[in-house]
């Protein structure tokens, strides 16, 4: 047994240094983290930024985006394409606040009409698709009754997107005013922090139905899960989506390569095949 | 896996590392101070550092946000006179880290001395050792358990945050996409399988971190009298 006095006659030298020698060192776990920190790569610094594009997305463009950055790699495999979704809201304030995207995709064309009032973008401003809002289900087929089918009590929880920042959830609360149902509803929402979310809602079932993208409810993982109601466009203010280089990219040939790219003819099907209604 | 898999564990845990490292670099002066020293704003110090336990992460999110943005005095001072940029940024979350895991470094080490007995120190005083040689060769060497607690929680505890990584970091690959974003992330897109992956390996070095821990300690406590 190890009396505290034993202890203190070892540290200052009265006993030989038995006790302490015994203790599992913290000297190994100090170097293994020393390793750690010295051998793991420091984050990638924007050293080969031309080389490099990082773009933020409105998430209704989750699998079209994807399929786009797919088919632009084949063509300039050089170039090192990273795609962050979300709300488009949520970006238009990250983006003001100097977060270090080279091009962004909005679903609301407003976004970056406001980035270009405050000088932050580096190119005029291009209309790549109008988006489409429907109203999906997996367990419910809203055909037959079309947004009505909402006033069905069996449905406890309808998804929409955040109409505070996210464009689609905007619309969607248009289209309910629009058709006098969104006081008799709005009890019932959950809502996504983006449109990709508020899908995910739907599809896991923890939401009985939703009003999303088109272009997910097309996309492979929800296509084959439910069935949607397409919403007429002219229920809410048109959801003109657009997109630009940013500042940050004024010098980076990448971010303008991949810009160009959205113009042609291979692009543009991409984008059609994921129901995103062409501008004419 | 992918590339974009492993970028992404490799990023948790040198953020994690490097909070852990500079956390032990700061915490230690800082519990001592707070153990043995009398002063009139102690319990003022002890309020902040116990701050982020009770705060909700993305308090100090948005407060952090607000205070790296060029908008503010702060952010403009550290931007413009340092060149730092904070916001969306590796050092930037970092930096939030080391606040956010703050407390779990500095209780277990504060308590560590707390425990002592205070002969220990005032033996080594009287026979003439100077502070710094009593706290490296007879307080530290004695609080061993306390100063593997204090690393092992503020390197689980870095790993498992969310809101503030989220809030400050902005989900950048390579930059601030850690493993508990890339789970939103992936399930978010539906991509159940990959958030499984990743949660299964965070699952796993976090339990095994906390087996070594506790494994660790039973041993020693059994050998010291802490």
């Amino acid at each position: 047994m190890t009396t505290p006095d034993d202890v203190l006659y070892c540290r200052i030298g009265l006993m030989p240094y038995r006790i302490h020698q015994r203790l599992p060192a913290v000297r190994p776990l100090l170097i293994l983290l020393l390793v750690l920190v010295f051998r793991l790569p420091a984050p990638a610094q924007p050293g080969a930024r031309s080389r490099e594009v990082t773009i933020a997305a409105a998430s209704d463009l989750r699998y079209a985006m994807d399929a786009l950055t797919a088919t632009f790699r084949r063509r300039q495999p050089a170039i090192k394409v990273n795609v962050v979704y979300g709300s488009s809201g949520k970006f238009f304030q990250q983006i003001s606040r100097n977060a270090p995207f080279d091009l962004f995709f909005s679903a609301d064309i407003d976004y970056p009409r406001q980035l270009q009032q405050k000088a932050l973008t580096a190119s005029p401003i291009q209309t790549y698709a109008i988006g489409r809002l429907v109203l999906w289900s997996p367990t419910i087929d809203p055909n037959t009754l079309g947004l009505k089918t909402l006033l069905d009590p069996s449905i406890r929880t309808i998804a929409i997107a955040n109409p505070l920042h996210a464009p689609y959830g905007k619309r969607a609360e248009e289209s309910l005013r629009h058709y006098g149902l969104y006081d008799q509803v709005k009890a019932r929402f959950v809502k996504g922090e983006n449109i990709a979310q508020t899908a995910q809602f739907v599809s896991s079932g923890a939401a009985d139905i939703g009003i999303i993208a088109l272009a997910l409810a097309m996309s492979p993982p929800l296509k084959a899960q439910g069935r949607y109601f397409l919403i007429p466009a002219n229920t809410h203010t048109s959801l003109e989506q657009g997109y630009v280089v940013l500042k940050r990219a004024r010098n980076n040939k990448a971010a303008f390569t991949f810009a160009s790219f959205l113009t042609t003819p291979p692009a543009k099907a991409i984008l059609k095949q994921y129901g995103f209604a062409m501008p004419n | 896996m992918t590339d974009d898999f492993s970028q992404t564990l490799l990023l948790t845990l040198s953020l994690a590392g490097l909070t852990t490292a500079v956390l032990l670099v700061i915490g230690i002066p800082l519990a001592y101070w707070l153990a043995y020293g009398t002063f009139r704003l102690k319990p003022f110090v002890e309020a902040v550092v116990s701050l982020p336990l009770v705060l909700p992460p993305t308090v100090t999110g948005f407060y952090l946000l607000i205070a790296f943005s060029e908008d503010s005095m702060l952010g403009y001072w550290l931007i413009n006179t340092l060149g730092l940029r904070l916001n969306f940024t590796f050092t930037g979350i970092l930096v939030g880290s080391l606040f956010y895991s703050l407390p779990f470094m500095v209780h277990p080490i504060q308590s560590g001395f707390q425990n002592l007995p205070a002969s220990l120190r005032e033996a080594s005083f009287t026979l003439g050792k100077s502070e710094l040689t009593t706290l490296g060769r007879v307080l530290l060497p004695n609080i061993k358990p306390a100063l593997l607690s204090g690393m092992v929680l503020a390197f689980a505890h870095t790993i498992g945050e969310f809101g503030l990584v989220l809030m400050i970091g902005g989900n950048i690959p390579g930059k601030t996409r850690v493993a508990s974003i890339a789970i939103y992330d992936e399930v978010e897109s539906l991509n159940y399988d990959r958030a499984n992956a990743y949660a299964l390996v965070l699952l796993g070095l976090t339990f095994s971190i906390l087996l070594v821990l506790f494994w660790f300690n039973k041993k020693l406590r059994t050998r010291t009298f802490i």
